[in-house]
């Protein structure tokens, strides 16, 4: 199973972190640490897999973004790159070429994205059609509710600026 | 506090997007880190600004302020355990946007340690049931994160409902919580397995995925369990075309093809087939991991796989390259020739850009090293060694360090040559290796008796480069150079450039330890000149004929009438040597010492006996720049050096009034008998030639307790060794030799002790102050290497015998039961490498216990149950089977599984059959067909199938008969 899912850039900062197994903040610190150590530090011609801790933490870059996500020994790293690249892929879809600052905007977004990707640490839906159906149907009634709600506050808010 | 504010709050609120923008512009203006003292004020404001917000009345202002919450905790790991209560409010929101950001904030920053998560309870099962799906997914999203214990045992009806839910998605995430759920409570396998094995057949290849994603996870834990799932897993084989669906499926083979040989008949056809077939290159690696880690016994399907990885091999791809030097690795041990064949490619991959690639390539290079080979993969890799950064260069050499060694260095058969490899790597620049080539060092010389003169001349030239001194690394090797020169000086072509070296002025860049390992070799280089000086006929005699048992035997009465009275008149420090040297029964055993060497012996005696003039100007001249040279360093602050150098000075003296003495009627002693100087060099030269041997790490426990010898006082009563001191003289002596020298033990000291009481029983007492002082020092228990290195002074002598009877003694004692390996050139020393071995399975033994009680038990249960399902046993696979079983019956099932799980259900047979129940489907489906079922089997079968699952049996008797339910179906499953 994959045991985490970080999203760091190319400076270090993270992006985002979705933890499938129990680690404590502590310990999510730490792992962010050793790996953004580990990871940045690599040249772009080399193999895309780092073992650390008895685990492989399967990375790869997307222009100045690190996917980084880890998974047990005996996991299949060329899968987990798959898992990778087919979530770059939904998200490029759905925020139409994707770069950082959407990311870094809609990081809420992101993980809906990833939640209907992976569950318990195990690949969820490998259509990306239904991925970016469901999503677009939550959004919708994300939409719905919101309307008569979010108007006023809105207004007042663009009023004040 | 509840009205105005909180409508301002609303007005004037942060939006997320506000906030990430404040964060981002003042990271920006304050430099870099997150930490500048700018940027964490704006976040302390933020937090600050959120706690406010999040206690609003208006939802829409809650949700804003959680969600940015839920941003700083995500990125900027800002605790938000305080919320939590917050997050369960908005997550009972009508308004899904709300629910939507409450779940997140729960699922991200709840663990099990959160208190209020079982208010969350009810909202879940409310959302879980909801008609809204999406509701549905966001609920088991968050379960499938956040899930507890009581959170699974409460919500296991629901999650039971929805595996059958007729929207694919929800089925799906569904399924997949399930195995959160069964990890945390495993009573909820009784429930949902059943439809789990359904689902097995579903029709979408998504549902298929999920469910085999599930089993792929169990299978992990508990292979066994699962088999008779498996014509459910091979019909998913040949039919799927989803390359997700059958990498799983392949790793469920994986896992259970092992189990069951007969598996791998059926698997090995269709696997080969999608290796052939298959473009994916995850799927073709899944494949030959699978063939490689399981199916060693086809040999078409290994051929088959070590092409693939050929393939691999030769592509550009370092992910490729990577996984199939991998691959190598896996299969080496099974089929040497794949490796062979791509040697090449390894050998290249060697000096890869990409680390991973070189370490990858490093290990699978150990792997092909055999007795034929390691002197040229030695060579490669030195070369290789000598090219590379630091840290791979170490790697390079720690590995060829550990292969060489293992096993008692079972691959080495030309020791020579290892012994100048391992001086060849102490001069490798970047080398970090000091201690393990160090240990090595002394541990050969130790162990190989025909190698000696070689590891001498390694350590001649190790010592004799002053470069190397500058290097801290290697510090330790030097340390084990100077040793064994020391130790084994007989051997040295020129003791005279030996001694040169010991004393040269840059040995005071050495940390003080190493130093004393030096001055004390220097120490034995002077006993042994001054030895031959004194005794040029004995010396080439006892060298030549090899005998010194009679010789010395002799000697040793001699000595201990002669020197007894001199020791009085010596420097304290002698004073702690002699008498020492008096209680050791001389055993020589250097006599058969390297015949090599006596030719250079035979010459240098044989000069000093004609040319007396030019060895005693030689010898003097070592007197004196030993003297010169040690002298001032008598007053060191290091007690080790000092001690060490008091000792040398001493025997200086010594030495010195002989010579002077012995100038003219040198010949005349010769015939008469000794000078008392030469007694001493003699039996000091006698002591230090007694052979230092390895010491089994359970040696001293082997040991019998001698009575009358507390060994928990540490021998601090001073006054009572002192006044009744034969006591501890016999028991110290005892403990050395306890079955064949112990009368001659007597014999010698009551002389002693009649002929002069005085002075031995000072000698005693400081032989005690000196054992309470380093009592720890006193028989070895740790690093034997370590004794003789780091303080030579407590085992020279007295040591030096112990250590060596202590081994004749374990030989004695273990002689009957334990057949010594053979080793090629190596001296013999089973006794300690059987002890260690021993030991070494004694641990193996207990850990898996250690393990298996880390096994969480939930998870024990899960298998418990899914076995109840699968049945199947575990007998076998001791390391995974459960904690009491394990207990019950460690050893039988090892041995013989097939009767005892036979004995087990015609014993239980009536209570199994009560316990397994959900194993209904699929068995009934597959396994009827089968034949050769045992009169046990169908017994066990039958009341299987007819009872119905879904009982809800206690725990305490589900843990009663685990073993039993466990095991008994075993013959069944292997009907397949």
């Amino acid at each position: 199973m994959i045991h985490f899912v970080l999203l760091i850039s190319r400076q270090g900062k993270v992006r985002l972190t979705k933890w499938y197994s129990p680690y404590s903040q502590k310990e999510r610190t730490k792992v962010i640490r050793e790996l953004s150590g580990l990871i940045l530090t690599r040249g772009p011609k080399l193999c895309n897999f780092v073992e650390w801790r008895g685990y492989k933490v399967v990375y790869k870059r997307y222009a100045s973004l690190y996917f980084c996500m880890c998974s047990d020994q005996d996991d299949n790293e060329l899968e987990i790159l798959e898992i990778i690249h087919h979530f770059v892929e939904i998200l490029d879809r759905y925020f139409g070429s994707v770069c950082e600052l959407d990311l870094i905007f809609n990081f809420h977004k992101a993980y809906y994205i990833l939640d209907e990707l992976l569950i318990a640490g195990e690949l969820q839906e490998s259509s990306k059609k239904t991925v970016a159906r469901l999503i677009a149907a939550q959004d919708a009634l994300v939409e719905a509710a919101k309307e008569q709600a979010s108007s006023l506050s809105t207004i007042i808010a663009q009023a004040t600026k | 506090m509840a009205g105005g504010p909180s409508l301002m709050d609303s007005l004037f609120q942060r939006s997320l997007e506000d906030l990430i923008k404040g964060l981002r512009l003042h990271n920006l203006a304050a430099g870099t880190a997150a930490g500048t003292p700018e940027s964490s004020t704006f976040l302390s404001k933020s937090i600050d600004e959120v706690r406010r917000e999040i206690k609003s009345t208006d939802q829409q202002t809650k949700t804003t302020a959680l969600q940015k919450l839920t941003y700083l905790h995500s990125l900027y790991a800002i605790d938000m355990s305080w919320a939590a209560f917050h997050a369960i409010e908005l997550s009972s929101s009508t308004i899904f946007n709300s629910k939507r950001t409450g779940y997140l904030a729960a699922s991200i920053s709840f663990n099990s340690s959160t208190d209020v998560i079982l208010l969350l309870t009810h909202q879940l099962r409310k959302d879980l049931n909801s008609g809204n799906p999406h509701e549905v997914s966001l609920a088991l999203q968050t379960l499938s994160s956040i899930c507890t214990p009581d959170l699974a045992r409460d919500l296991t009806p629901e999650l039971f409902t929805l595996l059958n839910s007729n929207k694919g998605f929800i089925k799906k995430k569904a399924i997949a919580t399930v195995l959160r759920v069964f990890e945390l409570y495993p009573d909820s396998v009784r429930v949902c397995f059943k439809r789990l094995v359904e689902n097995l057949e579903n029709a979408d290849v998504g549902i298929v995925s999920a469910i085999v994603g599930v089993f792929c996870e169990l299978a992990n834990k508990e292979p066994r369990s699962y088999l008779p799932l498996a014509p459910e897993f091979y019909r998913i084989l040949v039919d799927s075309r989803n390359n997700w669906v059958l990498i799983k499926v392949l790793k469920i083979f994986a896992k259970l093809v092992p189990l069951e040989p007969r598996l791998g008949k059926r698997v090995v056809e269709p696997i080969c087939e999608h290796l052939r077939r298959t473009g994916a290159k995850s799927l073709a690696f899944e494949c030959i991991r699978t063939i490689v880690c399981s199916l060693t016994q086809h040999e078409l399907a290994v051929k088959l796989a070590a092409e693939k990885i050929r393939e691999f091999l030769t592509e550009d791809d370092p992910n490729l390259k990577y996984l199939g030097l991998q691959a190598l690795a896996a299969i080496a041990p099974k089929s040497l020739n794949a490796v062979v064949e791509n040697k090449e490619v390894v050998i290249k991959s060697l000096s890869d850009e990409d680390v991973n690639i070189k370490f990858e390539a490093l290990r699978l290079v150990m792997a092909m090293v055999s007795e034929d080979n390691v002197a040229e993969i030695c060579r490669v890799l030195i070369n290789y060694a000598l090219k590379s950064d630091p840290e791979f260069c170490n790697e390079i050499l720690g590995s060829i360090l550990s292969t060489c060694s293992r096993n008692y260095y079972e691959t080495i058969v030309d020791f020579d040559w290892y012994v100048s490899l391992l001086g060849e790597m102490a001069r490798v620049p970047h080398c970090q290796k000091g201690e393990e080539i160090e240990n090595q060092l002394v541990d050969i010389g130790m162990r190989v008796r025909d190698v000696r003169p070689e590891v001498v001349h390694v350590g001649r030239d190790l010592l004799i480069d002053p470069a190397l001194l500058g290097n801290p690394f290697i510090h330790r090797i030097l340390s084990a150079a100077a040793w064994v020169s020391g130790e084994y000086v007989e051997f040295c072509k020129n003791p005279f450039e030996l001694m040169e070296a010991l004393l040269q002025p840059r040995t005071n860049l050495l940390p003080p330890s190493v130093r004393a390992v030096y001055i004390q070799s220097a120490f034995k280089v002077l006993t042994f000149a001054a030895y031959f000086y004194f005794y040029p006929e004995e010396a080439l005699a006892a060298s030549i004929s090899g005998v010194g048992e009679s010789v010395h035997n002799g000697w040793c009465e001699q000595s201990s009438d002669s020197v007894s009275g001199q020791t009085v008149t010596f420097s304290e420090p002698d004073e702690g040597f002699n008498p020492r040297m008096l209680h050791q029964p001389q055993k020589d055993a250097s006599g058969n010492d390297g015949k090599k060497m006596i030719s250079d012996l035979e010459q240098v005696s044989s000069c000093s006996v004609k040319m007396g003039h030019f060895t005693k100007d030689c010898l003097v001249g070592m007197v004196n720049l030993v003297e010169s040279t040690l002298r001032p360093m008598a007053g060191s602050h290091e007690v080790e050096i000092q001690d060490r150098v008091k000792n040398v000075l001493g025997l200086i003296e010594l030495i010195r009034q002989e010579i002077h003495g012995c100038l003219v009627p040198k010949e005349e002693e010769n015939d008469r008998g000794e000078l008392k100087a030469c007694e001493i060099v003699r039996v000091m030269h006698d002591a230090f030639s007694e052979e230092l041997g390895p010491v089994s790490l359970s040696a001293q426990g082997r040991v019998p307790l001698p009575d009358g010898l507390e060994l928990k006082e540490n021998l601090s009563d001073l006054e009572a060794i002192c006044g009744d001191f034969r006591i501890p003289v016999l028991s110290s002596f005892s403990l050395e030799k306890p079955r064949s020298l112990e009368k001659d033990v007597v014999t010698v000291s009551d002389q002693q002790n009649e002929e002069e009481c005085e002075p031995s029983s000072e000698s005693t007492s400081l032989l005690t102050e000196h054992r309470k002082r380093h009592g720890i020092y006193y028989l070895p228990s740790e690093k034997k290497e370590k004794v003789p290195n780091d303080y030579p002074p407590a085992n020279d002598l007295s040591m030096q015998d112990k250590v060596n009877d202590e081994v004749d003694y374990l030989v004695k004692l273990t002689e009957k039961s334990l057949v010594p390996k053979k080793k090629p050139i190596a001296k013999p020393r089973p006794v300690v490498v059987k002890l260690d071995d021993g030991d070494r399975i004694h641990i193996n033994e207990t850990l898996p216990e250690l393990k298996e009680d880390l096994i969480s038990d939930a998870v024990q249960e899960v298998l418990l149950g899914s076995q109840a399902v699968a049945s199947s046993s575990r007998t076998d696979k001791s390391d995974k089977s459960s904690n009491r079983r394990s207990r019950k019956e460690t050893f039988r099932p090892l041995e013989s599984n097939a009767d005892s799980t036979t004995v087990e259900i015609a014993e239980l047979g009536n209570k199994n059959s009560r316990r397994i129940k959900h194993r209904t489907h699929g068995k009934e489906r597959s396994h009827r067909s089968s034949k050769k079922a045992t009169g046990e089997s169908d017994r066990s079968d039958r009341p299987n199938s007819s009872h119905p699952h879904g009982k809800h049996k206690s725990r305490q008797r589900a843990d009663g008969m685990e073993n039993v339910a466990a095991e008994s179906p075993v013959i069944p499953d292997f009907l397949l």
